[in-house]
Protein backbone atom coordinates (compact mmCIF):
# COMPACT_ATOMS: atom_id res chain seq x y z
CA UNK A 1 0.00 0.00 0.00
CA UNK A 2 1.62 3.50 -0.81
CA UNK A 3 2.56 5.83 1.94
CA UNK A 4 0.30 8.93 2.93
CA UNK A 5 2.25 11.99 1.22
CA UNK A 6 0.67 15.29 1.66
CA UNK A 7 2.87 16.81 -1.46
CA UNK A 8 2.09 20.38 -0.18
CA UNK A 9 4.35 20.53 3.14
CA UNK A 10 7.69 21.68 2.50
CA UNK A 11 10.57 19.46 1.88
CA UNK A 12 12.92 23.32 1.93
CA UNK A 13 14.27 24.78 -0.55
CA UNK A 14 16.68 23.37 -3.56
CA UNK A 15 20.21 24.10 -2.23
CA UNK A 16 23.12 23.80 -5.40
CA UNK A 17 25.84 20.97 -4.45
CA UNK A 18 29.50 20.80 -6.11
CA UNK A 19 28.80 17.47 -7.94
CA UNK A 20 25.35 18.21 -9.02
CA UNK A 21 26.69 17.95 -12.92
CA UNK A 22 27.60 13.90 -11.77
CA UNK A 23 25.97 11.85 -14.45
CA UNK A 24 23.70 9.57 -12.84
CA UNK A 25 21.50 7.86 -15.72
CA UNK A 26 24.29 7.20 -17.74
CA UNK A 27 22.02 5.93 -20.77
CA UNK A 28 19.72 9.13 -20.61
CA UNK A 29 22.62 10.92 -19.41
CA UNK A 30 20.60 12.83 -16.42
CA UNK A 31 22.76 13.89 -13.54
CA UNK A 32 22.19 14.52 -10.35
CA UNK A 33 21.17 17.70 -9.79
CA UNK A 34 18.40 17.33 -12.28
CA UNK A 35 17.11 13.99 -10.07
CA UNK A 36 17.30 16.36 -7.16
CA UNK A 37 15.26 19.21 -8.55
CA UNK A 38 12.98 17.10 -9.97
CA UNK A 39 12.34 15.82 -6.30
CA UNK A 40 11.32 20.10 -5.06
CA UNK A 41 9.29 20.19 -8.53
CA UNK A 42 7.20 17.62 -6.89
CA UNK A 43 8.43 13.98 -8.01
CA UNK A 44 8.15 11.92 -5.15
CA UNK A 45 8.25 8.17 -6.36
CA UNK A 46 10.51 6.35 -7.97
CA UNK A 47 7.88 6.13 -10.80
CA UNK A 48 7.44 10.07 -10.98
CA UNK A 49 10.96 10.70 -11.47
CA UNK A 50 11.29 8.03 -14.47
CA UNK A 51 8.44 9.83 -16.22
CA UNK A 52 10.02 13.11 -15.96
CA UNK A 53 13.12 12.77 -16.77
CA UNK A 54 13.60 9.82 -18.11
CA UNK A 55 16.35 7.89 -16.01
CA UNK A 56 16.29 4.32 -16.18
CA UNK A 57 14.27 4.30 -19.43
CA UNK A 58 17.23 3.64 -21.67
CA UNK A 59 18.64 0.22 -23.16
CA UNK A 60 19.92 -0.78 -19.45
CA UNK A 61 16.00 0.05 -18.10
CA UNK A 62 17.61 1.10 -14.95
CA UNK A 63 19.92 -2.01 -14.00
CA UNK A 64 23.03 0.62 -13.39
CA UNK A 65 21.11 3.54 -11.89
CA UNK A 66 18.36 2.79 -10.40
CA UNK A 67 19.57 2.13 -6.84
CA UNK A 68 21.91 5.34 -7.14
CA UNK A 69 18.46 7.57 -8.51
CA UNK A 70 16.84 6.03 -5.17
CA UNK A 71 19.32 6.77 -2.73
CA UNK A 72 18.96 10.46 -4.81
CA UNK A 73 15.27 10.57 -3.90
CA UNK A 74 15.31 9.63 -0.45
CA UNK A 75 18.28 11.80 0.70
CA UNK A 76 16.22 15.15 -0.61
CA UNK A 77 12.82 13.80 0.29
CA UNK A 78 14.57 13.01 4.19
CA UNK A 79 13.53 8.92 4.19
CA UNK A 80 15.07 5.65 3.94
CA UNK A 81 15.72 4.69 0.82
CA UNK A 82 13.88 1.18 1.82
CA UNK A 83 10.74 3.24 2.26
CA UNK A 84 10.46 4.28 -1.85
CA UNK A 85 9.11 1.84 -4.30
CA UNK A 86 11.29 0.54 -7.14
CA UNK A 87 9.55 1.39 -10.36
CA UNK A 88 8.39 -1.73 -12.46
CA UNK A 89 10.33 -3.47 -14.61
CA UNK A 90 9.03 -4.85 -17.64
CA UNK A 91 9.63 -7.28 -20.07
CA UNK A 92 12.23 -7.92 -21.77
CA UNK A 93 15.00 -7.99 -19.86
CA UNK A 94 17.37 -7.72 -22.42
CA UNK A 95 16.41 -5.44 -25.41
CA UNK A 96 15.51 -7.51 -28.66
CA UNK A 97 15.25 -7.06 -31.79
CA UNK A 98 11.78 -7.03 -33.36
CA UNK A 99 12.17 -9.44 -36.54
CA UNK A 100 13.19 -11.70 -33.00
CA UNK A 101 10.62 -10.89 -30.49
CA UNK A 102 7.92 -11.05 -33.44
CA UNK A 103 9.00 -15.16 -33.60
CA UNK A 104 6.00 -17.23 -31.71
CA UNK A 105 8.99 -20.10 -31.27
CA UNK A 106 12.35 -21.38 -32.52
CA UNK A 107 10.83 -22.70 -35.59
CA UNK A 108 9.90 -19.24 -36.76
CA UNK A 109 13.19 -17.31 -36.29
CA UNK A 110 13.94 -16.91 -39.78
CA UNK A 111 10.57 -16.52 -40.80
CA UNK A 112 11.03 -12.38 -39.95
CA UNK A 113 14.08 -11.95 -41.10
CA UNK B 1 -4.54 19.26 9.13
CA UNK B 2 -7.57 20.80 7.32
CA UNK B 3 -9.30 18.43 5.29
CA UNK B 4 -11.65 20.52 3.96
CA UNK B 5 -11.63 22.38 0.17
CA UNK B 6 -13.95 24.03 -1.97
CA UNK B 7 -13.16 21.75 -4.68
CA UNK B 8 -11.80 17.65 -3.55
CA UNK B 9 -11.24 15.96 -7.13
CA UNK B 10 -10.80 11.81 -6.63
CA UNK B 11 -7.87 10.97 -9.03
CA UNK B 12 -4.41 12.49 -9.50
CA UNK B 13 -4.55 11.36 -13.53
CA UNK B 14 -4.09 13.55 -16.07
CA UNK B 15 -7.88 14.64 -16.08
CA UNK B 16 -7.45 15.32 -11.93
CA UNK B 17 -4.55 17.07 -12.86
CA UNK B 18 -5.72 18.84 -15.71
CA UNK B 19 -9.07 19.66 -13.53
CA UNK B 20 -6.60 20.97 -10.50
CA UNK B 21 -4.49 23.56 -12.55
CA UNK B 22 -7.54 25.67 -14.08
CA UNK B 23 -8.99 25.59 -10.74
CA UNK B 24 -6.03 26.62 -8.76
CA UNK B 25 -5.33 28.90 -11.79
CA UNK B 26 -8.65 30.54 -10.93
CA UNK B 27 -8.29 30.73 -7.29
CA UNK B 28 -9.93 27.86 -6.35
CA UNK B 29 -9.09 25.85 -3.21
CA UNK B 30 -8.11 22.57 -4.45
CA UNK B 31 -7.43 18.99 -2.64
CA UNK B 32 -6.43 16.62 -5.22
CA UNK B 33 -6.66 12.44 -3.34
CA UNK B 34 -4.96 9.49 -5.11
CA UNK B 35 -4.89 6.43 -4.48
CA UNK B 36 -1.19 5.40 -5.40
CA UNK B 37 1.18 7.97 -7.40
CA UNK B 38 0.67 11.15 -9.75
CA UNK B 39 -0.58 9.26 -13.31
CA UNK B 40 -1.19 6.19 -11.75
CA UNK B 41 -3.40 4.77 -14.51
CA UNK B 42 -4.22 5.57 -18.35
CA UNK B 43 -2.76 8.99 -18.05
CA UNK B 44 0.55 7.49 -18.51
CA UNK B 45 -0.15 4.29 -20.18
CA UNK B 46 -1.81 5.26 -23.87
CA UNK B 47 -0.43 6.01 -26.93
CA UNK B 48 0.07 9.71 -26.75
CA UNK B 49 -2.28 10.43 -29.51
CA UNK B 50 -4.18 14.06 -29.69
CA UNK B 51 -6.75 12.83 -32.46
CA UNK B 52 -9.78 14.68 -33.88
CA UNK B 53 -9.94 11.63 -36.91
CA UNK B 54 -11.59 8.11 -35.59
CA UNK B 55 -13.75 9.83 -33.24
CA UNK B 56 -16.86 9.56 -32.28
CA UNK B 57 -19.12 12.90 -32.79
CA UNK B 58 -20.31 13.22 -29.35
CA UNK B 59 -16.53 13.79 -28.03
CA UNK B 60 -15.28 15.44 -31.01
CA UNK B 61 -16.19 18.97 -30.22
CA UNK B 62 -13.53 18.77 -26.74
CA UNK B 63 -11.29 17.42 -29.18
CA UNK B 64 -11.26 20.20 -32.35
CA UNK B 65 -11.05 22.61 -28.99
CA UNK B 66 -8.21 21.15 -27.44
CA UNK B 67 -5.93 20.91 -30.71
CA UNK B 68 -7.33 24.45 -31.74
CA UNK B 69 -6.89 26.36 -28.60
CA UNK B 70 -4.97 24.75 -25.88
CA UNK B 71 -2.49 22.21 -27.17
CA UNK B 72 -0.57 24.74 -29.40
CA UNK B 73 -0.10 26.45 -25.96
CA UNK B 74 0.41 24.24 -23.54
CA UNK B 75 4.12 23.55 -23.19
CA UNK B 76 4.22 27.70 -22.85
CA UNK B 77 1.63 27.86 -20.72
CA UNK B 78 2.77 25.37 -18.28
CA UNK B 79 6.90 26.09 -18.53
CA UNK B 80 7.85 22.22 -19.92
CA UNK B 81 8.06 20.89 -23.12
CA UNK B 82 4.87 18.28 -23.23
CA UNK B 83 6.30 17.30 -27.02
CA UNK B 84 3.43 18.02 -28.85
CA UNK B 85 3.92 17.86 -32.89
CA UNK B 86 0.43 18.76 -34.70
CA UNK B 87 1.92 16.71 -37.57
CA UNK B 88 -1.04 14.43 -38.88
CA UNK B 89 -2.34 11.37 -38.08
CA UNK B 90 -2.81 9.09 -40.66
CA UNK B 91 -5.28 5.89 -40.12
CA UNK B 92 -3.77 3.37 -42.79
CA UNK B 93 -5.29 0.85 -44.72
CA UNK B 94 -3.80 -2.44 -46.62
CA UNK B 95 -7.36 -4.17 -48.13
CA UNK B 96 -10.11 -2.56 -50.27
CA UNK B 97 -12.41 -3.96 -47.04
CA UNK B 98 -9.91 -1.40 -44.76
CA UNK B 99 -10.64 1.36 -46.77
CA UNK B 100 -14.41 0.83 -46.55
CA UNK B 101 -14.19 1.37 -43.09
CA UNK B 102 -11.91 4.49 -43.56
CA UNK B 103 -14.20 5.98 -45.19
CA UNK B 104 -16.97 5.48 -43.29
CA UNK B 105 -14.55 6.98 -40.54
CA UNK B 106 -13.73 10.19 -42.56
CA UNK B 107 -17.21 10.62 -44.15
CA UNK B 108 -18.80 10.94 -40.51
CA UNK B 109 -16.36 12.80 -38.85
CA UNK B 110 -16.39 15.64 -42.36
CA UNK B 111 -20.05 15.71 -41.55
CA UNK B 112 -19.24 17.01 -37.97
CA UNK B 113 -17.19 19.68 -39.67
CA UNK B 114 -13.30 17.97 -39.18
CA UNK B 115 -11.21 18.24 -42.17
CA UNK B 116 -10.48 14.66 -42.82
CA UNK B 117 -9.91 13.38 -46.06
CA UNK B 118 -8.97 9.69 -47.65
CA UNK B 119 -5.95 9.86 -50.03
CA UNK B 120 -3.86 6.90 -52.19
CA UNK B 121 -0.88 4.69 -51.61
CA UNK B 122 1.29 7.16 -53.01
CA UNK B 123 -0.06 10.14 -51.21
CA UNK B 124 0.45 8.44 -48.39
CA UNK B 125 4.29 7.54 -48.98
CA UNK B 126 4.81 10.82 -50.40
CA UNK B 127 3.66 12.33 -46.50
CA UNK B 128 5.79 8.88 -45.12
CA UNK B 129 8.30 7.61 -47.21
CA UNK B 130 9.10 4.68 -44.88
CA UNK B 131 5.37 2.99 -45.44
CA UNK B 132 5.86 -0.55 -47.08
CA UNK B 133 4.11 -0.42 -50.69
CA UNK B 134 1.38 -3.13 -48.94
CA UNK B 135 -0.05 0.01 -47.66
CA UNK B 136 -2.99 1.28 -50.34
CA UNK B 137 -4.26 4.24 -48.31
CA UNK B 138 -5.44 6.35 -45.59
CA UNK B 139 -7.33 8.50 -43.78
CA UNK B 140 -5.19 12.01 -43.43
CA UNK B 141 -6.12 14.79 -40.49
CA UNK B 142 -3.36 17.32 -40.99
CA UNK B 143 -4.55 18.65 -37.83
CA UNK B 144 -3.87 15.68 -35.49
CA UNK B 145 -0.98 14.94 -33.41
CA UNK B 146 0.76 13.30 -30.24
CA UNK B 147 2.14 14.49 -27.46
CA UNK B 148 3.70 13.44 -24.24
CA UNK B 149 1.26 11.78 -21.52
CA UNK B 150 4.07 11.29 -18.78
CA UNK B 151 5.13 14.92 -18.91
CA UNK B 152 1.78 16.60 -19.72
CA UNK B 153 0.53 14.78 -16.74
CA UNK B 154 3.79 15.55 -14.40
CA UNK B 155 3.46 19.24 -16.22
CA UNK B 156 -0.09 19.64 -15.41
CA UNK B 157 0.60 18.66 -11.60
CA UNK B 158 3.82 20.46 -10.78
CA UNK B 159 1.96 23.45 -12.41
CA UNK B 160 -1.22 22.94 -10.58
CA UNK B 161 0.66 22.09 -7.14
CA UNK B 162 2.61 25.63 -7.75
CA UNK B 163 -0.98 27.93 -7.93
CA UNK B 164 -1.99 25.67 -4.54
CA UNK B 165 -3.38 22.48 -5.48
CA UNK B 166 -2.90 20.45 -2.76
CA UNK B 167 -2.30 16.61 -3.79
CA UNK B 168 -2.31 13.81 -1.11
CA UNK B 169 -1.17 10.68 -2.64
CA UNK B 170 -1.36 7.32 -0.45
CA UNK B 171 -5.23 7.61 -0.13
CA UNK B 172 -8.05 5.28 -1.02
CA UNK B 173 -11.04 6.88 -1.70
CA UNK B 174 -13.66 4.37 -0.30
CA UNK B 175 -16.95 6.27 -0.20
CA UNK B 176 -18.92 9.26 -1.14
CA UNK B 177 -21.50 10.59 1.30
CA UNK B 178 -24.00 13.47 1.47
CA UNK B 179 -24.79 15.73 4.11
CA UNK B 180 -28.09 17.74 3.66
CA UNK B 181 -28.61 15.99 0.18
CA UNK B 182 -25.73 17.30 -1.01
CA UNK B 183 -22.53 15.49 -1.78
CA UNK B 184 -20.48 16.88 1.22
CA UNK B 185 -17.73 13.57 2.59
CA UNK B 186 -14.93 11.93 0.94
CA UNK B 187 -13.95 8.48 3.16
CA UNK B 188 -10.59 7.16 2.63
CA UNK B 189 -8.97 4.23 4.05
CA UNK B 190 -7.19 6.63 6.54
CA UNK B 191 -9.64 9.77 7.27
CA UNK B 192 -12.20 12.34 5.73
CA UNK B 193 -12.18 15.03 3.97
CA UNK B 194 -15.34 17.33 2.76
CA UNK B 195 -15.96 19.73 -0.19
CA UNK B 196 -18.70 21.87 -1.45
CA UNK B 197 -18.19 20.10 -4.87
CA UNK B 198 -16.71 16.77 -5.77
CA UNK B 199 -14.88 15.61 -9.09
CA UNK B 200 -14.64 11.86 -9.58
CA UNK B 201 -12.12 11.47 -12.16
CA UNK B 202 -10.46 7.93 -10.65
CA UNK B 203 -10.56 5.64 -14.20
CA UNK B 204 -11.79 2.86 -14.08
CA UNK B 205 -12.63 2.80 -10.27
CA UNK B 206 -14.45 5.63 -10.73
CA UNK B 207 -17.23 3.08 -10.75
CA UNK B 208 -16.73 1.48 -7.43
CA UNK B 209 -17.00 4.81 -5.78
CA UNK B 210 -20.11 6.26 -7.92
CA UNK B 211 -21.46 3.18 -6.70
CA UNK B 212 -21.19 3.66 -2.74
CA UNK B 213 -23.75 7.05 -3.54
CA UNK B 214 -26.36 4.82 -5.84
CA UNK B 215 -24.63 6.17 -9.21
CA UNK B 216 -23.58 3.31 -11.63
CA UNK B 217 -21.70 4.39 -14.83
CA UNK B 218 -21.73 1.12 -17.31
CA UNK B 219 -17.74 0.04 -17.43
CA UNK B 220 -15.03 -1.83 -17.23
CA UNK B 221 -11.13 -2.26 -17.49
CA UNK B 222 -9.84 -3.56 -20.75
CA UNK B 223 -6.02 -4.53 -20.82
CA UNK B 224 -3.84 -2.24 -23.14
CA UNK B 225 -0.35 -2.96 -24.09
CA UNK B 226 2.37 -1.30 -26.16
CA UNK B 227 6.24 -1.55 -26.91
CA UNK B 228 9.01 1.21 -26.67
CA UNK B 229 11.79 0.58 -29.18
CA UNK B 230 15.61 2.17 -28.55
CA UNK B 231 16.08 5.86 -30.45
CA UNK B 232 15.83 5.25 -33.67
CA UNK B 233 17.44 8.44 -36.52
CA UNK B 234 14.24 10.60 -36.44
CA UNK B 235 11.76 8.98 -39.39
CA UNK B 236 8.69 10.88 -39.09
CA UNK B 237 6.52 13.42 -36.66
CA UNK B 238 2.67 11.69 -37.71
CA UNK B 239 0.87 9.73 -35.63
CA UNK B 240 -0.30 6.37 -37.09
CA UNK B 241 -3.40 4.32 -36.71
CA UNK B 242 -4.34 1.60 -39.08
CA UNK B 243 -8.08 0.54 -40.20
CA UNK B 244 -6.74 -3.02 -38.55
CA UNK B 245 -6.02 -1.70 -35.52
CA UNK B 246 -3.37 -3.95 -34.95
CA UNK B 247 -0.86 -1.35 -34.00
CA UNK B 248 -0.80 2.19 -33.93
CA UNK B 249 2.08 5.18 -32.63
CA UNK B 250 4.58 7.66 -33.12
CA UNK B 251 7.84 8.37 -32.71
CA UNK B 252 8.79 10.49 -30.06
CA UNK B 253 11.09 13.81 -29.00
CA UNK B 254 13.71 11.64 -27.33
CA UNK B 255 14.36 8.94 -30.82
CA UNK B 256 11.92 5.49 -29.46
CA UNK B 257 8.99 4.88 -31.40
CA UNK B 258 5.84 4.18 -29.19
CA UNK B 259 3.44 1.19 -30.32
CA UNK B 260 0.47 0.02 -28.72
CA UNK B 261 -1.58 -2.88 -29.95
CA UNK B 262 -3.76 -5.76 -29.37
CA UNK B 263 -3.63 -9.08 -29.80
CA UNK B 264 -7.16 -10.21 -30.06
CA UNK B 265 -6.91 -11.27 -26.05
CA UNK B 266 -6.61 -8.15 -24.55
CA UNK B 267 -10.29 -8.28 -22.50
CA UNK B 268 -9.50 -11.80 -21.31
CA UNK B 269 -6.70 -11.33 -18.69
CA UNK B 270 -6.30 -12.35 -15.56
CA UNK B 271 -7.12 -10.43 -12.81
CA UNK B 272 -4.13 -8.96 -11.40
CA UNK B 273 -3.29 -5.95 -9.18
CA UNK B 274 -1.37 -4.11 -11.53
CA UNK B 275 -1.61 -4.47 -15.46
CA UNK B 276 0.84 -7.17 -16.18
CA UNK B 277 2.29 -7.49 -20.29
CA UNK B 278 0.92 -10.68 -22.02
CA UNK B 279 3.61 -13.07 -23.89
CA UNK B 280 1.31 -12.55 -26.74
CA UNK B 281 0.86 -8.99 -27.55
CA UNK B 282 4.46 -7.35 -27.85
CA UNK B 283 5.06 -10.13 -30.40
CA UNK B 284 1.80 -9.53 -32.20
CA UNK B 285 2.43 -5.59 -32.28
CA UNK B 286 5.90 -6.49 -33.78
CA UNK B 287 4.47 -8.75 -36.48
CA UNK B 288 1.83 -5.80 -37.45
CA UNK B 289 4.89 -3.03 -37.43
CA UNK B 290 6.93 -4.98 -39.96
CA UNK B 291 4.84 -5.26 -42.60
CA UNK B 292 3.78 -1.24 -42.77
CA UNK B 293 7.46 -0.37 -41.55
CA UNK B 294 10.03 -3.15 -43.17
CA UNK B 295 13.27 -1.04 -42.02
CA UNK B 296 12.08 -0.84 -38.15
CA UNK B 297 12.61 -5.04 -38.24
CA UNK B 298 16.12 -3.93 -36.75
CA UNK B 299 15.03 -1.51 -33.98
CA UNK B 300 15.57 -2.86 -30.62
CA UNK B 301 12.73 -3.09 -28.11
CA UNK B 302 13.87 -1.84 -24.89
CA UNK B 303 10.66 -1.87 -22.54
CA UNK B 304 7.12 -3.52 -22.91
CA UNK B 305 4.00 -2.03 -20.66
CA UNK B 306 0.39 -2.31 -20.59
CA UNK B 307 -2.18 -0.06 -18.73
CA UNK B 308 -6.11 -0.51 -17.72
CA UNK B 309 -8.24 1.46 -20.09
CA UNK B 310 -11.95 2.21 -18.82
CA UNK B 311 -13.73 0.82 -21.44
CA UNK B 312 -17.67 2.70 -21.66
CA UNK B 313 -20.70 1.01 -22.96
CA UNK B 314 -20.73 2.94 -25.72
CA UNK B 315 -17.03 4.01 -26.04
CA UNK B 316 -17.15 7.59 -25.14
CA UNK B 317 -16.68 9.04 -21.39
CA UNK B 318 -19.46 10.36 -19.32
CA UNK B 319 -18.55 14.36 -18.04
CA UNK B 320 -21.33 15.39 -16.80
CA UNK B 321 -23.10 16.59 -13.40
CA UNK B 322 -24.70 14.06 -11.13
CA UNK B 323 -28.73 15.27 -10.75
CA UNK B 324 -29.30 12.95 -7.99
CA UNK B 325 -25.85 14.44 -6.01
CA UNK B 326 -25.79 17.91 -6.47
CA UNK B 327 -22.62 18.66 -5.90
CA UNK B 328 -20.72 15.78 -7.75
CA UNK B 329 -19.51 15.77 -10.86
CA UNK B 330 -18.35 12.96 -12.98
CA UNK B 331 -15.28 12.11 -15.50
CA UNK B 332 -14.57 8.89 -16.39
CA UNK B 333 -14.99 6.08 -19.00
CA UNK B 334 -12.65 7.81 -21.22
CA UNK B 335 -12.16 4.41 -22.71
CA UNK B 336 -8.81 4.83 -23.30
CA UNK B 337 -8.90 8.01 -25.99
CA UNK B 338 -8.66 10.40 -22.83
CA UNK B 339 -5.33 11.62 -22.95
CA UNK B 340 -6.12 14.11 -26.72
CA UNK B 341 -8.82 15.85 -24.92
CA UNK B 342 -7.43 16.47 -21.11
CA UNK B 343 -6.71 19.76 -21.70
CA UNK B 344 -10.43 20.77 -22.57
CA UNK B 345 -11.89 17.90 -20.26
CA UNK B 346 -10.02 20.12 -17.75
CA UNK B 347 -11.25 22.91 -18.64
CA UNK B 348 -15.03 22.28 -19.14
CA UNK B 349 -15.10 20.54 -15.43
CA UNK B 350 -13.26 23.49 -13.92
CA UNK B 351 -16.32 25.52 -15.43
CA UNK B 352 -19.01 22.85 -14.31
CA UNK B 353 -16.74 22.89 -10.91
CA UNK B 354 -17.69 26.76 -10.37
CA UNK B 355 -21.13 26.41 -11.63
CA UNK B 356 -20.44 27.70 -14.91
CA UNK B 357 -22.16 26.87 -18.57
CA UNK B 358 -19.38 24.64 -19.65
CA UNK B 359 -18.01 26.87 -22.73
CA UNK B 360 -17.62 23.31 -25.10
CA UNK B 361 -20.39 21.09 -25.96
CA UNK B 362 -20.93 18.04 -23.74
CA UNK B 363 -24.46 17.34 -23.94
CA UNK B 364 -23.99 13.98 -25.50
CA UNK B 365 -21.83 12.79 -22.83
CA UNK B 366 -24.36 12.41 -20.11
CA UNK B 367 -24.29 10.32 -17.41
CA UNK B 368 -28.15 9.25 -17.93
CA UNK B 369 -27.53 8.23 -21.83
CA UNK B 370 -27.59 4.76 -21.19
CA UNK B 371 -30.01 2.79 -22.32
CA UNK B 372 -31.05 -1.31 -22.72
CA UNK B 373 -31.24 -2.72 -25.95
CA UNK B 374 -35.01 -3.45 -26.23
Amino acid sequence: MAKIIDRSISIGEFIPQPDDDLIICRCEEVTKGEIRRAVHDGMYTMTEIRRYLRTGMGLCQGQTCSKLVKGIVAKELGVPADQLEGGTSRAPVRPVEMKILANESEKEVSKHE
Amino acid sequence: MNSSAEVLIIGGGVIGCATAYYLAKKGIEVIVLEKNQIGEGGSSRNGGGVRQSGRDPRELPLAMYAVEHLWPILSEELGMDVEYYKKGNLRLAKTPAHIKILEGLTSRAQAVGLKVQMIDGEEVRKINPHLSDEVIGASWCPTDGHANPMLTTLAYYKNARKAGARFITGEKVLELKKVKGRIRKVITDHSEYEAETVILAAGFESRKIANTIGIDIPMQRVLLEALVTEAQPKMFEQMLGTAEADFYGHQSTHGSFVFGGSSGMDAYTSDYDRPVTTSFTASCICRGIMKYFPELAEAKIVRTWSGWIDECADKVPVIDKVEEVPGLIVACGFTGHGFGICPAVGTVLSELAMGEQPSIDISGLKYGRFKAKI
